[in-house]
């Protein structure tokens, strides 16, 4: 039986057992003079029956799938008389058998494959018949235990919500447990990386060259991985972004917030706000085909050089980027900084410039600077526009006008293209993004933390 | 109409139907004329024909009253009669509500309130204000009290500054209770501090009448008791308006007594005339709690 047929079976058991549920308790309800007799409300008796019948069933069902590709395997290669030694070996026979069965022909095949190919085949069909009558036994079973063992008294809500919660609860470890996930990938490539590379000089060094040499003889490929370069380009970026977005972002919060009428607010508001949905990509080749230009025509005609792509133009767009986020941040705190506030200091005569500089902005301050922060660990963190306007060299330099790298562009570039894994040129890209991550959570940390800090101040 | 029976012994008693007939009031009476004495000799503040609305609703119906030096008005009526709409026209914090309109004379010592070339920011630091819920700016104590000097620039040097802190924070009654944390915020007091706080700041710019709305409903008996005290000594040197729902705070606090109902302005008198002898029908049956 296909796994889909399954789960169309298996879904109508669960209506029907719904519907046992829901009809037994409206029946006991009936005999014992209402609703208020019973101990949960027949959809919870409902969900309760539904829960029994479907959710063993589903996940055998589940575990099944996960497994049986492996069982399957583990029975067809130990079947065998003389299987290869090496892993590779065996993949490729098992591949051959697998694709002997499904009927696509690959040369000739030996008598003792062609035997195994039918194995395979006995297997999975008996392994599917097994799998349909396993789930559907359990399911029809476990669902009829859960109609026979109703009672009025039954408290079938709570046992309802019990398992709602254990769901809950699943998807917020899923959350979790990813996170983690991920950090410790990136940790132990890293350190796999700072085995081979010391990390004093990945944290210290100011060459960066990537470059490993193929051959002993081979020239300028030394293979350098001072990480200094990519820092302070990343930070030049991010800084030359914060410069435009803070003041931009927060005076257009303040106009829309004290200033604007509900008609301009209205309209200007989501305007702004497309700004956050245009791709990277997008800003990106604006940056790299529009503001480089010009950046470079305008440098030259003040007779200053600057590179074709360079952090000014990266920072510039990418500081275009981020206004909606500091302008949509800083708008809500404002905004919920109290009128009464503002009547207080209206009420004493201040003008409204007065009441917003001394009053309102001060009072909405730990929250901007919250949105402040988590701008910047946007900023550091993007890689589409600094990938296309601030260019891949990794040059120190204060200049903004010449082009820099980024630790995300560097990250890219590494793992573009085939690679091997085991290089400390790839290795290299997990320090690279470790250090990336830890960066961003500190901020976001704090940031977190000054903003829960000024909520708490007028809830 | 919705005719209201305001007889209580009517409830009490439906045996005696002669106590019925002695009198009921239409609460949706539209008043025309304002009985008592709304106005007098030296009007601090006077108020002719004004008309108050919020986009196409009126809130205020030709309402003229003067507010007389050194005195204390207490304006008093049921909830959504206007009164705050009305004091809030006297400093013109109505300015601050998108669609809100008035009309009429409204003036301070002879001096257009309202008019093309009227700044509301002196204006406002000559009508002070003290709100209904204690709002201190979330700084120190000092700094919420020496925000109004700073920014009219009243005082030039930090001694002066201090001298005014102080004075404020004395005639407020709260200097002995913060005198010591100065430095702490204003937010961190209790809400009566904290009402007195915002008295004090009021007083710091040196205003010439104080409006207050409802300055004491947000804070227990015993603070209510120390700002009505306050209040007392405060009408020696600024003419205050104050708006309360408490008609024992209006009784306690008040020289004349302005009683609103739905945007009119109903009677106007001395405030121990208004809770021994109303004059209106309508005043008698609010102040003996018939309804509000």
């Amino acid at each position: 039986m296909q796994t889909s047929t399954l789960f169309a079976l298996l879904l109508l058991l669960v209506l029907v057992a719904y519907g046992t549920g829901f009809s037994r308790a409206v029946a006991a309800a009936r005999g014992r003079g209402g609703l208020r007799n019973l101990a949960a409300l027949p959809s919870y008796y409902g969900l309760h029956t539904a829960l029994w019948c479907g959710l063993p069933a589903l996940l055998l069902l589940g575990g099944w799938l996960l497994f049986d590709d492996a069982i399957i395997r583990a029975l067809v290669m130990n079947s065998l008389p003389d299987k290869p030694d090496t892993v590779a070996g065996q993949n490729l026979l098992y591949a051959q058998i697998q694709n002997l069965a499904a009927g696509h022909l690959l040369g000739d095949a030996s008598p003792q494959v062609q035997a195994a190919a039918e194995h395979f085949s006995t297997l999975q069909q008996r392994g599917s018949v097994l799998q349909a009558a396993l789930t559907l036994i359990l399911a029809i079973g476990l669902g009829a235990i859960a109609v026979l063992r109703f009672s009025p008294q039954l408290r079938a809500r709570e046992k309802v919500e019990s398992v709602l919660k254990a769901v809950l609860i699943t998807c917020a470890c899923a959350a979790i447990f990813t996170t983690v996930g991920i950090l410790l990938s990136v940790l132990f490539e890293s350190l796999r990386f700072f085995h081979e590379v010391p990390i004093t000089e990945f944290l210290f060094g100011l060459q960066w060259s990537p470059q490993m040499a193929m051959r002993a003889d081979q020239v300028g490929s030394s293979g350098a991985f001072g990480a200094v370069p990519l820092f302070t380009g990343t930070l030049m970026v991010s800084a030359i972004a914060m410069f435009v977005a803070v003041p931009v972002g927060l005076m257009s919060a303040i106009y829309l917030a004290e200033y604007a009428s509900a008609r301009v607010r209205n309209l200007a508001k989501p305007v702004i706000e497309i700004l956050a949905g245009v791709p990277t990509v997008v800003y990106g080749f604006f940056a790299a085909l529009t503001v480089a230009p010009f950046i470079r025509e305008t440098a030259a005609a003040v007779g200053l050089h600057a590179s074709s792509e360079s952090a000014l133009a990266a920072g510039l767009v990418m500081g275009i980027m981020i206004i909606p986020f500091v302008s949509s941040l800083s708008d809500d705190v404002i905004n919920a900084v109290p009128q009464s506030l503002r009547d207080g200091a209206l009420g004493l005569g201040s003008t409204k410039s007065e009441t917003v500089r001394k009053v309102v902005i001060p009072a909405a301050l730990p929250g901007i600077v919250g949105g402040v922060l988590l701008a910047v660990s946007r900023a550091i963190g993007e890689t589409m526009i600094v990938v296309m306007a601030a260019g891949m060299a990794a040059n120190l330099t204060a200049n903004p006008l010449e082009s820099v790298t980024t630790v995300t562009v560097q990250i890219v570039t590494l793992l573009v293209g085939d690679q091997e894994f085991d290089s400390p040129k790839t290795l290299a890209a997990f320090a690279l993004g470790l250090m990336l991550f830890l960066s961003t959570l500190v901020l976001n940390f704090i940031a977190l933390h000054v903003v829960k800090k000024y909520r708490e101040q007028y809830d | 109409m919705n005719t209201m029976t305001l007889d209580t012994a009517g409830h009490a008693a439906p045996a005696q139907p002669q106590t019925v007939e002695r009198e009921t009031v239409d609460t949706q009476t539209v008043v025309k004329e304002t009985v008592g004495q709304p106005l007098c000799d030296n009007a601090k503040l006077s108020m002719r024909n004004v008309n108050v609305f919020y986009g196409e609703a009126q809130a205020i119906h030709d309402v003229s009253l003067d507010i007389g030096r050194n005195e204390v008005v207490a304006m008093i009526g049921p909830s959504g009669c206007g009164k705050s709409t009305f004091l809030r026209c006297l400093n013109r914090m109505n300015d601050t509500i998108e669609g809100c309109r008035v009309d009429g004379d409204l003036t301070l010592d002879g001096e257009a309130i309202y008019g093309p070339k009227v700044d509301v920011v002196p204006l406002r630091a000559r009508v002070g204000m003290v709100f209904q819920k204690p709002n201190p700016f979330p700084k120190t104590i000092y700094e919420n009290v020496a925000y109004g000097p700073k920014i009219h620039g009243i005082a030039s040097r930090r001694a002066e500054l201090d001298e005014i802190v102080e004075d404020s924070l004395r005639r407020a009654g709260l200097w002995n209770e913060v005198k010591d944390r100065l430095d702490k915020p204003g937010t961190g007091l209790s809400g009566g501090q904290q009402q007195r706080l915002c008295i004090a700041r009021a007083i710091a710019v040196s205003p010439e009448v104080i409006l207050m709305d409802e300055p004491c409903s947000a804070l227990d008996p015993i603070a209510t008791a120390r700002i009505e005290e306050l209040i007392d000594e405060l009408r020696e040197k600024y003419t205050i308006a104050i708006v309360t729902h408490s008609m024992q705070q209006a009784a306690r606090v008040s020289q004349r007594t302005a009683y609103f109902h739905l945007g009119h302005l109903v009677e106007v008198n001395d405030t121990e005339t208004v809770f021994t002898n109303p004059q209106h029908a309508l005043t008698e049956a609010y102040i003996t709690g018939r309804f509000g």
